[in-house]
């Protein structure tokens, strides 16, 4: 396999290019094209932009990267973390962009279940996907991340259920990166009324036997790459889904994301957020109860070390009465690692009796890691419950003598007090392969403290 | 079996670079039961969290010995191995641990001294069994296991916890500081009897106690009086009697120095003896 490097990176050239090769209807090739025309108006952001003031991507250069217009050098990754012992009902992979392998049980298929790489199925199902496509409830304009990723999205996920059909076993989807590698991806999750299903996606980053074209193992941690994504979940009236997405990327890699919810009347979204890789990550969380009764629980699990930056910016956004959202998010901190996490809970004028809550953890396991927490309400309407709060501490000596007193090593209680610590958000996640994934991945990180 | 020594010499001990104990004598065989007794703010706590290694109580001075081999060469988590328990006055909480989990690991870890970090803890299996066995002794209910380490519990529960802590490590030595307080008349007895039962002959007991119930079930072979960071009195079981009967009055008029020392600590800070008294 060649590895040439293309002689372009991301200019208007590249864009036709890219545009001339994809076979694509006329109605989505000119929705690219306005948003690349967003894209090229649109500035980087800098520390003047209100999301961007604690978070410096100045040595991000975009130059560094190649649009990911050639096939990926390789064709199989490894499992994820999150399947161990699972039975699925279809699963998808992509590395750098490019789907790899994907199957979906044909039992679903026959009930018009989709799942799958979403420019595949697209071929396939263009005028039944086209909605879908231009509801672009994350709007292209948003930064210049949202722009590029509208504009120039080549790989990402469909998963899509039909009215009333309930999926019982996970799908799951992991999105690979090589070293220098980009993904740049839109994932779109549509559940009609009633439907049910249960999604389980992931990231990681491979280093590659380039001759050979296999994998050969995780990547070198500092490996470079880029990930800019967009998600998309639209739930009919009744329908239920669990989402799971795990970031863990090698540490070389930007992310930045933006995926957003939104529910229709009496629709359930238990949404878990785990963190654990990437160099900078920015992600915008969003999810607007736009039907009555709808509700939302988000759980947020971030471990970050060495000089990794994680910045979330999330909104629950009622819209309709008696909606609810609980957002909870814990971060562990070691080494020079930073979070900032700005939530916002928004409640319109018409969302009478909502209740919605927010609450922001932070471990501090380092003198030298920073946590900034700042959370926020804003409410038009009176009739309403809405709570938030937020804690930043250290791992206190008292509980790491108490357990050191039963013939714990230091090591081992610390690891323990920070497992206790993210309990209480594990506990909400009714997935026994995620919880246990995310308490082994927590655990492997612990390290000395102090 | 009963020739377990522990032995503390001439021990001085700071807090924040404030002296507390300022040189205490303590030998303790295997087997026997000391009670040690003293006014608050003697520091009786001190010399039990000293002993278990706590970081913060500094020995500027002496030696702590279990057969001859140094104990304060080691950290808590190694003492605790070698076979030193403490039942603490006010145990802390560890959110989000489940008492079975921690149990299990610590249970593990005392057993098997050499055991490496991530090695197989014991079977689960045998663990339950054993656990369960020891709650219905001490009238413990099954839930108790899944709850978090002192995570809400009730004084009372809290130190039935440290109880149960003390029978499934069987430590050689233990220091049970006021196990009795904070408990209802009949949890006193049951927490006393359960005592006799896990530790009498069988290991050696530090009790630390301002009641008579403990003793009565546990009548020491030596009581010490502590005042002002010393043990300025040795006796038997009739010394505990008088003490809890007639008050610490004779002892601070003997002692007049340690009794003038115990008062400069407290009158040091005032805002920590509220919180003890509050208890
Ligand atoms: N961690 C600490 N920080 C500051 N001062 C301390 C600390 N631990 C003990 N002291 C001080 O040392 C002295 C002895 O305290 P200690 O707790 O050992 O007394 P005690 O005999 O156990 O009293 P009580 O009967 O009230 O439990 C007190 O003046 C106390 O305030
Ligand atoms: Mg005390």
């Amino acid at each position: 396999m060649t590895t040439a490097l293309q002689p372009f990176g991301f200019d208007t050239d590249s864009f036709e290019a890219f545009l001339a090769q994809r076979a694509e209807p006329d109605w989505l090739l000119s929705m690219r094209r306005q948003s690349w025309d967003t894209y090229s108006k649109l500035a980087w952001p800098t520390r003047d932009h209100e999301e961007w003031i604690r978070t410096d991507i100045r040595t991000f250069r975009i130059e560094n990267f190649r649009p990911p217009i050639q096939a990926p050098p390789a064709s199989v990754a490894p499992p994820g973390l999150l399947t161990r012992e699972v039975e699925l009902a279809g699963a998808c992979v992509s590395i750098n962009s490019h789907s790899t392998s994907h199957w979906l049980a044909p039992q679903l298929a026959s009930k018009g279940v989709l799942f799958g790489s979403l420019p595949e199925l697209l071929a396939d199902n263009a005028d039944r996907l086209r909605p879908h496509l231009e509801r672009q409830i994350v709007l292209p304009g948003y930064d210049k991340f949202a722009a590029l990723t509208s504009a120039f999205w080549i790989g990402g996920q469909l998963l899509f259920v039909p009215r009333g059909v309930r999926v019982e076993l996970p799908l799951h989807s992991l999105a690979a990166l090589t070293a220098d590698g980009v993904d740049l991806q839109k994932t779109l999750v549509i559940l009609e009324e009633g439907a049910e299903a249960t999604m389980l996606s992931e990231t990681a980053s491979l280093s590659v036997d380039v001759e050979a074209g296999n994998v050969v193992g995780s990547a070198p941690a500092e490996s470079r790459g880029l990930h800019a994504g967009i998600t998309e979940i639209v739930q009919g009236a009744g329908s239920r889904l669990r989402y799971v997405n795990l970031q863990n990327w090698g540490t070389g890699v930007w992310h930045f994301a933006h995926q957003k919810a939104r529910l229709e009347r009496d629709a359930g979204l238990q949404w878990t957020l785990a963190a654990l890789g990437g160099k900078t990550a920015k992600v915008n969380q969003q999810v607007e109860l736009a039907g009555k009764r709808s509700e939302c629980q988000v759980n947020g699990v971030m471990f970050t070390e060495g000089r990794q930056h994680f910045s979330y910016h999330t909104l629950q956004h009622h819209q309709a009465p008696e909606t609810r959202s609980d957002f909870l998010y814990k971060s562990a901190l070691q080494d020079k690692s930073r979070t900032v996490w700005r939530g916002m809970i928004k409640v319109d004028p018409a969302a009478q009796k909502t209740d919605g809550y927010q609450r922001n953890d932070n471990l501090l396991l380092s003198d030298t890691s920073r946590a900034d927490s700042i959370p926020g309400l804003e409410i038009e309407a009176d009739d309403v419950r809405c709570t938030h709060g937020s804690t930043s501490g250290n791992v206190e000596e008292e509980l790491i003598f108490y357990a050191c007193s039963r013939g714990l090593t230091r090591r081992e209680a610390v690891r323990l007090i920070v497992t206790g610590f993210f309990q209480q958000v594990l506990d909400r996640i009714t997935i026994p392969s995620v919880r246990d994934a995310l308490v082994n991945a927590i655990a492997q990180r612990v390290r000395e403290y102090r | 079996m009963a020739t377990d020594l522990l032995t503390i010499t001439d021990l001085h001990v700071s807090v924040d670079d404030k002296p507390i104990l300022r040189g205490v004598n303590l030998r303790m065989q295997r087997g026997e039961t000391h009670a040690l007794m003293g006014p608050n703010g003697s520091g009786k706590s001190t010399l039990g969290l000293a002993l278990m290694g706590h970081p913060k109580y500094v020995v500027t001075q002496g030696a702590i010995e279990l057969n001859g081999v140094d104990l304060l060469a080691m950290e808590a988590d190694a003492r605790a191995r070698a076979g030193i328990f403490m039942a603490f006055q006010r145990p802390v909480a560890i959110p989000g641990v489940k008492m079975a989990d921690f149990l299990r690991h610590a249970t593990t870890n005392v057993r098997f001294p050499d055991r490496k970090e991530g090695e197989q803890l014991i079977p689960m299996k045998d663990f339950r069994k054993e656990l369960r066995a020891k709650m219905d002794h001490l009238r413990m209910d099954v839930e108790f296991a899944r709850r978090y380490v002192n995570d809400g519990f009730s004084g009372g529960e809290m130190k039935r916890a440290e109880i149960l802590q003390m029978a499934m490590l069987q430590p050689k030595f233990a220091i049970l500081d006021e196990t009795d307080s904070g408990l209802d008349a009949d949890a006193v007895r049951l927490a006393s009897e359960s005592i006799a039962e896990i530790g009498r002959n069988n290991m050696g007991l530090l009790i630390i106690t301002h009641h008579d119930k403990l003793l009565e079930h546990n009548p020491p072979d030596f009581t010490h009086v502590m005042l002002g960071g010393r043990i300025v009195e040795t006796g038997g079981v009739e010394l505990a009697a008088e003490l809890y009967s007639q008050g610490y009055d004779r002892i601070r008029r003997t002692y007049p120095e340690a009794e003038a020392e115990n008062r400069a600590m407290l009158d040091h800070d005032e805002p920590q003896l509220s919180a003890v008294e509050r208890e």
